[in-house]
């Protein structure tokens, strides 16, 4: 299978802290690959360069043949992002956050209403459709931005945390729904989770980052019996070990608190 | 339906469902009619100058507008706070037709707080001597709106959160306003103060409003015209770079 995301030698610098250290995967088209790692690994860091955020301080990405530090329009076309932080208008009613993304991703105008009305009816949010989203709790936050993030139809699906505070039930209804994107259209789902049951259930390939250096790169069947473990939770404690990530966050964060502060005082 | 459209609906949107917002910031232009235009006006007609509120009020509107506008402009950073920001940064449309689009809404909003201020001068007694040129009068509203709204759009496209705030209010925003010909006539003034409102944009904003609803062009309808429109233009220019080049 040919690779839709291929990432060479990616570094991202903030100041002297390495977020990112010369990474390298490739993405195969139409799979639905796992990108794993304990917090501050750098997940999010990589998703933002390959959706053309944030400038790398050096290596090569292509997605879908593009480079999104030079082609970002061609990039932006062919992918669609569920992200890990809030990023609806909270002003805005639920219909009115999917009509303006159905709008700024070129929804076929006679499509919209119908498409937008399937997908709040899919995530049970059909009888909010007109309250603004400022009203919700953030489980129904999350189901709308999850919506919205299946609304057009794109090549690849970037899902950063996308089943982060949702309960058991809702989980498994959208990843079914995110499976069949992948089998019958041959969406590629690039996600990321904490939760390592079910990146077993449906991820066919993962990486694990961990201080920003890609530590394991496999099927989910091979890293198993590659670290003789039993479930994937297992293999990836076997390969990240069991301290938990703060210290080096927290002083990371303390110097950037410590900047705020002083370009506050000016 | 584009996105430069739907973008400024919603800024619009935003703009009539906040009804605090709305009578928030028309409390301090009518409080600067109110205040100014009855304390000076006894003073300003003995000094030969006419009606103060005929003075003033082209002034008063400009205020409004200028406020409202740079404000519309800095939302951004709270798009970015709250995360709405994201949404449109990856999007599959041209910045430049994100930044249109949130330009015109904002520069919609500062237009309309403006027409409100008008309603209310002419309330408080403005009168409008030539009614065909209220046309005119709109249109040199509209231009400040955009260009302080392209101005606000660059300021918040390089500042990370609203820590800066207070530095620009008091450090741009208000000696705009104060360093123009809002509030007092330029003949007679210093030299170095009439040099300061020479090149001061809003000077030429308020002239033009001025000229056409009651007073007569200071500059001449030309210059204030030719002015805005290079300058509102060289900024949109400006923010349409900076907003592009938005990192997350
Ligand atoms: N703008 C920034 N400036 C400085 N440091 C940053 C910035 N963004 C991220 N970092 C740091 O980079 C590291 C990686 O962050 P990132 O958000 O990519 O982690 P993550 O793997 O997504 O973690 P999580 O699972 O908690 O979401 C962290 O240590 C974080 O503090
Ligand atoms: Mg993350």
């Amino acid at each position: 299978m040919s690779a839709i995301i291929e990432v060479n030698d990616l570094v991202k610098n903030f100041g002297a802290f390495c977020a990112v250290d010369h990474v390298s995967f490739r993405v195969p088209e139409g799979s639905i690959f796992g990108f794993l790692g304990p917090n501050g690994a750098g997940k999010t860091t990589t998703i933002k360069m390959l959706t053309t955020v944030l400038r790398p301080t050096s290596g090569t990405i292509r997605v879908d043949g593009y480079d999104p530090t030079r082609d970002q329009q061609r990039v932006r076309r062919s992918f669609g992002i569920v992200f890990q932080d809030p990023s609806l208008d909270d002003e805005l009613t639920a219909f009115e956050n999917m009509e303006l993304h159905a709008v700024l991703y070129g929804v076929a105008p006679a499509e919209r209403k119908g498409k937008i009305g399937a997908l709040l009816a899919f995530v049970e949010l059909a009888d909010r459709r007109n309250d603004q989203v400022k009203q919700f709790s953030g489980g129904m936050k999350r189901r709308l931005e999850l919506a919205r993030g299946l609304l057009h139809q794109p090549k690849i699906l970037f899902l950063d945390e996308p089943t982060l505070g949702l309960d058991p039930q809702t989980r498994n209804h959208i990843w079914s729904f995110i499976q069949s994107l992948a089998k019958e259209k041959g969406v590629t789902v690039f996600f990321t989770t904490h939760y390592m049951e079910e990146a077993d259930r449906v991820a066919d390939l993962v990486a694990v980052i961990d201080h920003g250096k890609i530590v394991a790169q496999d099927p989910t069947a091979e890293l198993k019996r590659k670290t003789g473990s039993a479930t994937l939770e297992d293999a990836f404690i076997a390969v990240t070990g069991h301290t938990i990530r703060e210290e080096e966050a927290s002083s990371v964060d303390q110097l950037r608190m410590m900047g705020r502060v002083w370009r506050g005082r000016r | 339906m584009s996105a430069i459209y739907i973008l400024w609906l919603r800024q619009l949107k935003r703009y009539l469902r906040s009804r605090s917002r709305i009578v928030g910031s028309l409390g301090q232009p009518v409080l600067f009619l109110l205040a100014l235009g009855f304390g000076f006006g006894p003073i300003f007609a003995k000094a030969g100058g006419g009606s103060y509120i005929q003075f003033l009020a082209p002034g008063i509107i400009a205020m409004a507008i200028l406020f409202t506008a740079v404000f519309t402009g800095i939302e951004i950073i709270w798009d970015r706070q709250f995360g709405f920001l994201k949404e449109t940064l990856v999007a599959p449309v041209s910045r430049l037709q994100i930044v249109l689009g949130r330009t015109l809404g904002g520069a919609t909003v500062a237009l309309l707080q403006g027409a409100f201020i008008f309603v209310v001068c002419v309330v408080a007694g403005f009168r409008v001597e030539r009614v065909r040129l209220v046309p005119v009068a709109l249109a040199f509203m509209f231009l400040i709106a955009v260009l302080f709204t392209a101005i606000g759009t660059s300021i918040a496209s390089v500042l990370e959160d609203m820590q800066g705030f207070q530095l620009i209010m008091n450090f741009i925003v208000l000696p705009l306003f104060f360093f123009s010909d809002a509030l007092f006539p330029m003949r007679g003034l210093p030299k170095f103060l009439r040099a300061v409102l020479r090149v001061n944009p809003v000077t030429y904003g308020v002239d033009g409003i001025r000229g056409a609803l009651s007073h007569g062009f200071h500059f001449g309808l030309g210059t204030d015209f030719a002015v805005l429109g290079i300058l509102t233009a060289i900024l949109l220019a400006i923010g349409s770079y900076l907003f592009s080049r938005i990192q997350l």
